[in-house]
This record gives structure tokens, sequence and C-alpha cells, in this order.
């Protein structure tokens, strides 16, 4: 194998965003679209997601793995190349990856390349949850993999930390792994609960005991009772945090609030020729809003192939408090509205919200104020129509969204 | 009996090898016996592994450098700030050379980093030039006082209020892991026993020593208490009351490893009035660590962190390093540090009962390991153990850890002969399938996850196994099948 190589289009990540994105590409004639998969099979999170609900209102039954099958299958049925046990382990230029696997290190250039490379829940460690070093403490994606991937066994007893849609699941896994789930706690003030398991809301997690394995979670309620929830097992689920590790060595700026790839509505990072797509912009959002972002990148990146220039990006989107983050985070190309193609800008609150009156102000101008009915619960988007955003100054300065 | 007497006959350099990790002992009666393989005991066994005798090295736990050792700041230090004249002064110093030049020949990774003693206030800065005095004293002569200009030049991202530092250009970071781990396979390659989850519990001195385990009588001539946090009770069990280990919990944060642009040297703290501080320190695995705490404890197992200790940590951190408080933490672990209320070593022959004890070993114990370790060999000779027939050990090549070395992923030639080190496990860390399955068949291979981890990096990096944690414990477990 040639061990400097140029393609047409390099994406990094065979999740959702990368195989949809790769899929259109090929289909649309992009040339030699490339796409590369550290792990031994392409699909991404959703090979290790046994429950429906991948194929949307169409396909409810559709689970994990057999999306991920046809998401493999379209790509490469589509021509698009997908190489799997290949990681991209560190730039060689501006658009040049150094990558390894078992054929040995290569370079690789792509006229554009595209990080797909999804997000992670963050460990215990990274949340300071603080106590004892034992086994037994998981994430929901290594719990996921160690059951469905590997049949190992995880425990007789376990909590569950967290109130995102994926506690539910790591509820469900460790179920059919044979497992007790003792509780599901969460700091929020309400969660989803499970039937037949407690769930300890406004609770934290002080502190894990127990040496070798872990013996008990001690708790503590916000009105101060607290106790310690024997168990052998803990999971911590969702607190998504993009795997960004290639944006940030490749000098890809990113977005405080999101901690992905700072882009506008177009995918474009700020390195000219790298896009990034899908759950690596923010964690996260369910398959079928990665995959649909990720064939949304496809008419950018081939207007990049066909020679269009890099714009200059425009104004930053910012949000205040209890706002978490808006993608996409750049307003470019505002007299031009095919550059959000119609496509709802996505808004992440901290805190449930009800009936929000969302505002959009420039340099103190309010741009933008709309009510929007419903509940909001922080684990999903406030997809915000892209009308108001031609109402942008573009020599001006951050556009902020607030809460009214 | 259930227990799996494990002997493993390995490798092509040498004849067999003993390793076990449960049932009886063999019933041999040893010449020497040392009791704790943490990085001093195992130095030792490795040391006396010259001499044609029978060593053993025991253990409580299952695995080499499991206690102390494994939680150690990671520093090789040049001893400029030992108390002069002391047996740890000498000791730091011969060890410092003696250690640097092994981990050179043994691949065990050292970056000669520097260090720079931020003052941050008046009473700080005051103390700079009687630690330089203090440097010489030690025998170590490159210390120099920096201005802040320079210090703040040399290190950018330091916060605010920077009044100078003292630069010891000779300090390095280090691989606690591999540097215990090396010693010990030499050792066990040169023919020592080494016996893990093995736990002395009584001992009835005589000609020939019997010790009580956890695993049955062991018989020794000579006997090493290299026990670390638990010298004292070995001592008690024969009869002596020299000093009293008080475990002293230091809580530790690492950063990832998108931090280590932050900073460029070992950042150690002003020791003064109000303690010692804590230090910023890159690390061999490319991280950055933050610690430790000093905390005086009376249970010899709490090795847990706690709310307090780490928001005391970055307290202090965001002082130092602003910036370094923005990244993700990686790990958090806390170690025991055996302190005893003195200066110094607690190093003690005692001829008649042909036993040594190297107590109060604290963290300059890893830069002294190979110093304390030829100290203990000269005492037991004093003693009477017979010298004759020393021979020079086969050397050891230990797989790199170290993030400024290469690294089997990006190796064309060693792919190419192997392609198991072009698949990558461990994202984060970048760990093969080629470096788990040779640590799950090395010569002293891992009892546990956290054994393999300090062996190859595998699950340690900031995914803590959310991407790989399921994949390791496969190959885990089969190896071990």
């Amino acid at each position: 194998m040639n061990r400097d190589r140029t393609v047409d289009v390099l994406v990094v990540g065979a999740g959702p965003a990368g195989l949809a994105l790769a899929a259109r590409l090929a289909t649309a004639g992009a040339g030699h679209v490339e796409v590369l998969e550290r792990e031994e099979d392409a699909g991404g999170v959703p090979r290790h997601c046994h429950h429906g609900g991948f194929g949307g209102p169409v396909r409810p039954w559709l689970t994990g793995p057999a999306y991920a099958r046809r998401a493999v299958r379209a790509a490469v049925e589509a021509g698009a190349a997908v190489r799997t046990g290949v990681t991209a382990t560190g730039w060689a230029g501006a658009l040049s990856l150094e990558t390894t696997g078992p054929a040995g290190p290569e370079r690789i250039t792509g006229r554009a390349v595209v990080l797909a490379t999804g997000a992670r829940e963050r460990p215990r460690s990274a949340r300071l949850v603080p106590g004892s070093r034992p086994a037994g403490v998981l994430t929901t994606g290594e719990l996921q993999q160690a059951v469905h991937l590997y049949g190992q066994d995880v425990g007789r007893r376990a909590v569950v930390v967290g109130a995102e849609p994926v506690a539910r699941h790591a509820v469900r896994t460790l179920r059919r792994a044979g497992a007790e789930v003792v509780a599901v706690v969460t700091e929020r003030s309400r969660g989803t609960a499970v039937p037949g398991v407690p769930l300890l809301t406004a609770t934290t997690v002080g502190e894990l005991r127990g040496r070798g394995r872990l013996s008990g979670v001690a708790v503590r309620h916000e009105d101060g009772r607290s106790g310690v929830l024997a168990c052998d097992t803990v999971v911590f689920t969702g607190d998504w945090i993009p795997d960004h590790e290639l944006a940030r060595r490749g000098g890809v700026t990113l977005d405080p609030g999101t901690r992905g790839p700072s882009v506008d509505a177009s995918f474009r990072t700020s390195v000219p020729g790298v896009f990034a797509v899908g759950n690596a912009l923010h964690g996260v959002e369910p398959a079928a809003t990665a995959a649909a972002a990720g064939a949304a990148a496809a008419a950018p990146v081939l207007a990049r192939l066909s020679g269009a220039p890099w714009p200059e990006p425009g104004p930053r989107l910012t949000v205040r408090a209890p706002l978490l983050w808006v993608a996409p985070n750049r307003l470019t190309n505002l007299t031009d509205l095919t550059d959000l193609a119609g496509r709802p800008l996505l808004l992440r609150s901290g805190e449930p919200l009800t009936n929000p009156v969302v505002t959009a102000a420039q340099d103190g101008r309010l741009l933008w104020r709309r009510r929007h009915p419903g509940r909001v619960p922080p684990s999903r988007s406030l997809r915000l129509a892209p009308g108001w955003t031609y109402r942008v100054d573009r020599a001006g300065g951050p556009v902020v969204l607030g809460l009214g | 009996m259930s227990a799996t007497a494990v002997t493993a006959a390995v490798t092509a350099t040498a004849a067999a090898t003993t390793v076990t990790t449960g049932g009886a002992l063999p019933g041999e009666e040893y010449d020497v016996t040392v009791v704790g393989a943490g990085v001093v005991g195992s130095a030792i066994a490795r040391e006396l592994a010259r001499l044609p005798l029978r060593i053993a090295l025991v253990d409580a736990s299952d695995d080499v450098g499991n206690g102390t050792s494994k939680a150690n700041t990671a520093i090789l230090h040049t001893g400029f700030d030992a108390v002069p004249g002391s047996l740890e002064s000498r000791l730091v110093r011969e060890g410092h050379r003696l250690l640097s030049s092994y981990a050179a020949d043994s691949g065990i990774p050292v970056e000669p980093l520097g260090a720079l003693l931020v003052a941050w206030d008046e009473e700080q800065r005051a103390a700079l030039p009687g630690l330089a005095d203090k440097a010489v004293r030690n025998g170590y002569r490159a210390a120099r006082i920096a201005p802040a200009e320079e210090v703040r030049a040399r290190e950018p991202e330091l916060g605010p209020g920077v009044l100078g530092a003292l630069d010891v250009p000779g300090e390095s970071v280090i691989c606690p892991w591999t540097t215990t781990l090396a010693y010990a396979t030499q050792a066990v390659r040169a023919g020592v026993a080494l016996h893990l989850n093995c736990r002395v519990q009584h001992i009835t001195p005589g000609d020939v020593h019997t010790l009580a385990t956890s695993r049955g009588p062991l018989r020794t001539r000579y006997l090493v208490n290299a026990a670390g946090l638990y010298a004292d009770e070995i001592d008690r069990l024969l009869g002596h009351a020299d000093f009293t280990v008080t475990p002293r919990r230091g809580q530790l944060i690492v950063f990832d490893e998108l931090a280590r642009g932050l900073v460029r040297h070992i950042l150690l703290p002003v020791p003064g009035a109000l303690g010692k501080g804590v230090l910023v320190s890159p690390t061999v695995y490319g991280n950055v660590m933050l610690g430790p705490t000093a905390e005086d404890l009376d249970d010899k197992t709490d090795t847990g962190s706690t709310a307090e200790g780490l928001a005391l940590l970055r307290e202090k951190g965001r002082r130092i390093l602003p910036a370094l408080l923005d990244e993700e933490v990686t790990a958090v672990y806390a170690g025991l540090r055996a302190a005893t209320g003195d200066e110094d070593y607690a190093i003690r022959a005692h001829p008649a009962q042909r036993y040594v004890t190297v107590g109060g070993i604290r963290s300059t114990g890893l830069t002294a390991s190979m110093a304390i370790a030829a100290h203990v060999v000269e005492l037991l000779a004093d003693g009477g153990l017979p010298m004759a027939g020393a021979r020079d050990l086969e050397p050891v090549r230990m797989p790199n850890l170290g993030e400024a070395f290469p690294r089997p992923y990006r190796d064309a030639e060693l792919i190419a002969r192997d392609p198991e080190y072009g698949r990558i496990v461990c994202h984060c860390e970048r760990v093969t399938r080629g470096e788990i399955r040779d640590a799950l068949a090395a010569t002293v291979p891992p009892g546990s996850l956290d054994g393999l981890r300090r062996r190859t990096r595998a699950r340690g990096g900031r995914c803590q196994g959310f991407h790989c944690g399921a994949a390791v414990r496969a190959l885990f477990e089969e190896a071990r099948r």
C-alpha cells in the first residue's frame, strides 16, 4: 500500500454522521471518499445500543446494531471506502492525517477532511467523584459493550447515575445482564422513572466505596439526608463531551459551550478544508439527527471540492445561562440563507424549560424573540427556525441567545 | 485447595522463572527473603539476584509496586532539597545517578524537564537563596535563582504573581510503574522467586526464620523488611519498635494529555511555614499531574480521594496554572506515604537476627531505590551473607510507555513484522493488541486490569474505558483462562 496517498474526501469516524455524509458524497460523484474507523467494526455507538427507536417514526423497531449495519451498507454501496481498524493519530499537514492500522502507518491527504469523531460520556474521574477506585465503575458505553458485544458479567446490584434517556438504556442493559438496579440517582429535580427502580432526584453521588470491588455509593439529597446504597456496580451515564482530540491537535477552534469544533451552518471549522459533523459538534443528539447533519454537510463539502472559497467566519453565536450551547456556532454567508438550508439551530439548556421565550440579540439590539410552547428537558435540544438570522449584522459582535 | 499455583516457565532468555500467585508456597528454604515488592523491595531483590543464592520476594498484594510505589509523584530527584548529611541525601544522590543510567539501558521512560520552585510571595522568595545553598551542601551545584521575567518567559501559562524561582535543571520525570516492573522482571529472570498474594502474618525467629504467611510457612535465613506502610508492623514481629509508620495520604489529579502543552517544567512548591504546597508536573505519559495533598491518617488502606482534598488541589492549581483547570480530568487517585515523623530513612541492620529493616522511605525512595538496594546488600554482607560468586545480570528491556519515545503504533517496521502492533485497542492512550498480548505473557504478568494498565496504559486515558474497557477486559480474561 502506498504510504502517502491523496483522496478527495477523508472522513474520520464511521458513525451515523460520517457514514451518512460518505454515502451522500459518493452518490454525488465526489470521487474517492474514504472513511476511517478506528474500531474493528463500523457503525459507531449504535453498534452497542440494543434497543429500538433508531428507525424514526417509519421503522420504530429498528435497533442500534441493525441501524449501524444499514448505514455501513448504504455508504459502501454508494461507493465510499469504509476502512475499519484504522486510526487517525495526528496531523501531518493542514489537510493530511497520520494514520495507523495493521497495514502500518500512512499519511492520507484529503481535498477536504471531515471530523465525525462522535462523543463519549464523561467518566467518574472527570466528574471528580471522590472515594476509592474499585472495579465495577462504568459508563453506559462500556456497560453496553461489555454486555452486548462481549457477554461479560457486570455484577449483581447496580446504581445508575443520570437522568438523560441514556440512563434508561443503562437500566435495561443491566437488567438484561441479570443485575438488580438498586436506584437511579440524579442531581436534577426530576427525571424519567423506570418502573421498578427508585428514582432519587436532587441527589448527588458523594463518594464511591470499596476495595477491589465497589461495595457502595454514598449519596446525599439536597435537603441534607444522606446514605449509602450498597452495590457492586455503578454506571455513570450521559454528561457527553465531544471526542475533540483530533480537532484540537489540528488547531481547530472549539466552541466553549459545546466543546466541539466551532462550525458555521455549513459545518466549516476554523481551518479551511476541515469540516465537522454529528455528535463531534455537541453531545449528543439521536443517531437520526447526526445522520441528517452528516447528509446536509454533503453540499458544502462538494462546493469545497469544486473550488468554492472558504469564507471568513461571521459573528459568533453564543448563549447565556441557563442555556448551555447553540449549534452552529458561527453565522457565515448571511445573505445566502441556503447556508442554513432551512435547517434549525439546535439550542440546549442546562435546566428544564417550560414554554421558554428565546431571544436573540446582537450588540444590545434585539433581533428576534419567540415563545416555544411545551417542555424542554436538558437532554433535548430546542429547534429554532433560522429565518431571523438575516437580521444579523455580519460585521457586528457576537449574537447572544438567551431566555426572555 | 481451589487456589491456582502458577509457576511460569517463560521466555527464551533464561531457565524457568518462578512467579506464584496462589496456593501453598513451595517448601523451599531461602537464603534471603525480601518482604514487600514495591520499588524498594524489588530493587533489593534485583541486587541480591547477582548472588548465587536462593532469594524470595513476597508481597501481600497481587502485583509488584501495588502499594505506595504506584501512586508516586514520579519524579527522578537530584536530592537538592534533602537534609544535608543524611542517609537520604546520600542515597538519593547516588540513586539518581544509578537509576538514570539503568533507565536509559532498560527502556524506562525519563524526561529531563528540569524543575522550577516557583515563589509566589515574599516569604517564598526569601527562602530561595537558602534552598540554593542547601542544594550545594547536598552536592548539587547546578541550581540557580531565576528572576520573575525569566520564569514567566519559560512558563508563559503561570498564574499572576510570580516573584522568581529556583531553577533545578537536573530534575526529571520518570515512569514509576516500569521502574518497579523492570527490577522485578530482572530479579525473577535471574532466579528470584516472586510470591504474590502472600501476606506475612507472624514470624518465628531462629537460625532459620519461619514466616507464617497467608499462603503457609516460608523459611529463610536472612530477612529484609521492605514492607513500606507495614514496615513497623513487621519490625514488631521481630521485637523492634524503632519507629511507627503514619500513613500520609497524597491525593493527585491527573489532567488530560491535551493539557500537556500548558507546562514545560516540573513546577515544585517552595517549602514554607504553611507546609510543602503542591506541584504541577508533566508525566512521562503526556498528562499533567496536580498534587499531592498531605493528610496524616490512621488507616493504612485509605487510598480514597475526598471532596475536600480535590477542592484544595483545584484551588492551589488555579493559582499556579489557571488554564489547567479548564482541561478535563483523566484520573484522580491517592497514595499513602510511609511517614515516620523522622527526617531521614530508617534503614537499620540487626545482624544477630540476620535482618535488615528498610523503613521510612518517602517519595524520594523511587529515585534512591538502587542505592538503597546496594546499601542494604552491604548491610546483609556485614551480617554474614556470603557475597562470593556475584555476577552481572542479563540486561532487561522494558516496553516503552513514554510519550517522548517511539511507541509501537507508529513503528512501521514493527507493524510490518507483526500487525498486532498496528491494531489499537485503547484509543485514548494508543495501546495496541500487541502490547497487551506481550504484557499478559510477560515474566511478571498483571494480576488485574489495573496491573495491565500500569504495564501498557490501556484504559488509562480520558475515556476511562468508555470506548475500550470491555475489549481490554476481554483480552485480559482470555489470557487468564
